[in-house]
């Protein structure tokens, strides 16, 4: 029960002096004197003009671009520590008109999509089974924050002796580092989901599928997509380890190589381009937020 | 009705006076305190009960326990079936637009249709699409009513409902819920720990303390012009003293 205000009104105002029992009709000023301070009022005068937002934020990014440039044409430092942007871009185009950069980068799609979306899948499941059912808690999270604190790289001499050192690995290795940060999330948003509110949906007549439904995995979404970014960082960072093994393709294939022939032009295109899906997904995810998440901005739809 | 053995019990059900709750001997404690020590209440159909205490002396506890969201009480109890709830906070869905929310847990087919029905009594038909973050303190406690309503409830329970409220949205939401009652007569239980509120609404006024019933009164207030009434004061001073006030 909070504070009312209304109660307020219930106490005995009459105690309170009145002119009518003769008090005095105002209270005497202070003796001391009040500083006044002008405030400087600007109207509506402030309005200046808006750059778009789009380019404000694009702006940091291409004057360091520029200044690399510039350091790099006027040769102050040696070439072959640290290349220039235009040289990256040269490289990026010849590595593409022979179809090379191509095929490094659909091999890395390839296993970081199949990697999200099992590990993804699993996750949630896990983390449903976990949130939902008393016997689940009990079965899956005592075991999965157990191996939670194992490194998951670590894992990766297993995986190699139980699936050799194909794509499955690689994949595997992905899979496994992004099902924790989807499970962790996702199992605490389903069980922080306000009970107030799973109260008032069985005050309403919900049945138990229906308060999963309406009720407990709606209110799980948003703590699911802060796994779901977590996750994406994971999966980027576990695809370089895992093409470091044995791989013949792949973007963490190509800076290896480039770093053997000391080719530092190829080895900043690689990283530009973790960069670039790495900025990709994060916008796919706020996409996403923008739909599921529809409600808390408050639009009001059509 | 539904009967809700706490113990068991085969309750006599009297027709003559259709109660539409029944409550004998109820207990409840919580780590060996005890909360409610044997509360005898029964409450007629159409009925507007106001129950007054202390903060914690145990009316929302009766209403957890009514509504069944608290089984661990002892005695016999005996609630109408089609019974809804109107909470403190609003507790709408915020992931469920207006309408959806008022038809939560709806199964008939025409859901939709009576929640805007019940919208418009409350006069938010033109918000059924917003979600629940866009409405005003008010206007979300007026789509709990709406939700409440539209299932036709024989009793309806209201813990607070008006607490977190401003004061002047307080009195449109005091006219709106009397109107609704003369148009749907179910018996209400009205929690509150404000005097005022429960003079101007209620038939009966009931006080809780020490775990018992200790006031039951009828209101004798004309509840038109409640304010001006010469009884109003009387009656409030008999409920702050046995409320521990005056």
């Amino acid at each position: 029960m909070s504070p009312n205000p209304a109660t307020v009104t219930s106490l005995p105002l009459a105690r309170l002096p009145s002119i009518a029992e003769g008090a005095a009709p105002s209270r005497p000023a202070p003796d001391k004197p009040v500083a006044l301070e002008d405030m400087r009022l600007s109207g509506s005068r402030r309005v200046r003009r808006q750059v778009p937002q789009p380019l404000l934020r694009l702006a940091a990014p291409l004057g360091f671009l520029a200044i690399w440039q510039i350091v790099a044409a006027l040769g102050l430092v040696d070439s072959r520590s640290l290349t220039s942007p235009l040289a990256v871009i040269e490289a990026a185009a010849a590595l593409w008109s022979v179809g090379d950069l191509q095929r490094h980068l659909l091999a890395s799609l390839y296993r970081v999509v199949w990697g999200l979306a099992l590990g993804i899948g699993s996750g949630l499941t896990l983390a449903i089974l976990a949130g939902l059912f008393r016997w689940g808690e009990h079965v899956v999270d005592s075991s999965m924050n157990i191996v939670r604190m194992v490194p998951v790289i670590a894992l990766l001499p297993l995986i190699i002796v139980w699936m050799g050192i194909g794509e499955p690995a690689k994949i595997a290795l992905i899979v496994l580092g992004v099902t924790f940060p989807v499970y962790m999330n996702s199992f605490a948003a389903i069980r922080g989901v306000d009970q107030k509110l799973v109260e008032a949906g069985q005050a309403f007549g919900l049945s138990r599928w229906g308060l999963v439904r309406r009720v407990i995995l709606p209110g799980a979404v948003p703590g699911f997509l802060v796994g779901l970014r977590w996750a994406l960082g994971a999966a980027w960072l576990l695809l370089f380890f895992a093409e470091q093994i044995n791989a013949d393709r792949g973007i963490g294939y190509l800076i290896n190589q480039a770093q053997a022939w000391n080719r530092t032009d190829i080895i900043i295109l690689g990283l530009v381009i973790y960069g670039i899906f790495g900025f990709a997904g994060d916008q796919l995810v706020r996409l996403i937020e923008r739909f599921a998440l529809s409600w808390r901005k408050g639009f009001q739809g059509a | 009705m539904s009967i809700l053995p706490l113990r068991s019990s085969e309750a006599a059900f009297e027709r003559a006076d259709p109660l539409a709750v029944r409550i004998k001997g109820l207990k409840r404690a919580f780590d060996g305190r005890a909360v409610l020590d044997g509360v005898d209440l029964d409450v007629r159909a159409g009925e507007f009960v106001a129950l007054l205490g202390r903060s914690g002396s145990g009316k929302s506890t009766i209403l957890r326990i009514l509504c069944g969201f608290d089984t661990e009480a002892d005695g016999e109890m005996q609630v109408a079936r089609q019974r809804s709830i109107v909470f403190q906070e609003p507790r709408l869905q915020p992931w469920l637009r207006v309408l959806d929310n008022v038809t939560l847990g709806l199964r008939e087919r025409d859901a939709a249709e009576r929640g805007r029905a019940a919208l418009d009594e409350v006069g938010l038909l033109p918000r059924a699409r917003a979600w629940p973050v866009t409405l005003s303190g008010g206007e979300a406690q007026r789509v709990g009513l709406a939700r409440a309503l539209v299932r036709e409830p024989d009793l309806l329970l209201l813990d607070e409902p008006f607490g977190a409220l401003d004061a002047l949205t307080r009195l449109r939401m005091h006219a709106l819920l009397r109107t609704l009652c003369e148009a749907h007569r179910p018996a209400v239980i009205l929690v509150t720990h404000d005097v005022d509120e429960a003079i101007t609404l209620a038939d009966r006024i009931l006080v809780l303390s020490d775990g018992r019933i200790s006031l039951d009164i009828e209101n004798r207030v004309s509840q038109r012009s409640a304010r001006t009434d010469p009884v109003f004061e009387e009656q409030r001073a008999q409920l702050l003293t046995e409320l521990g006030v005056r």
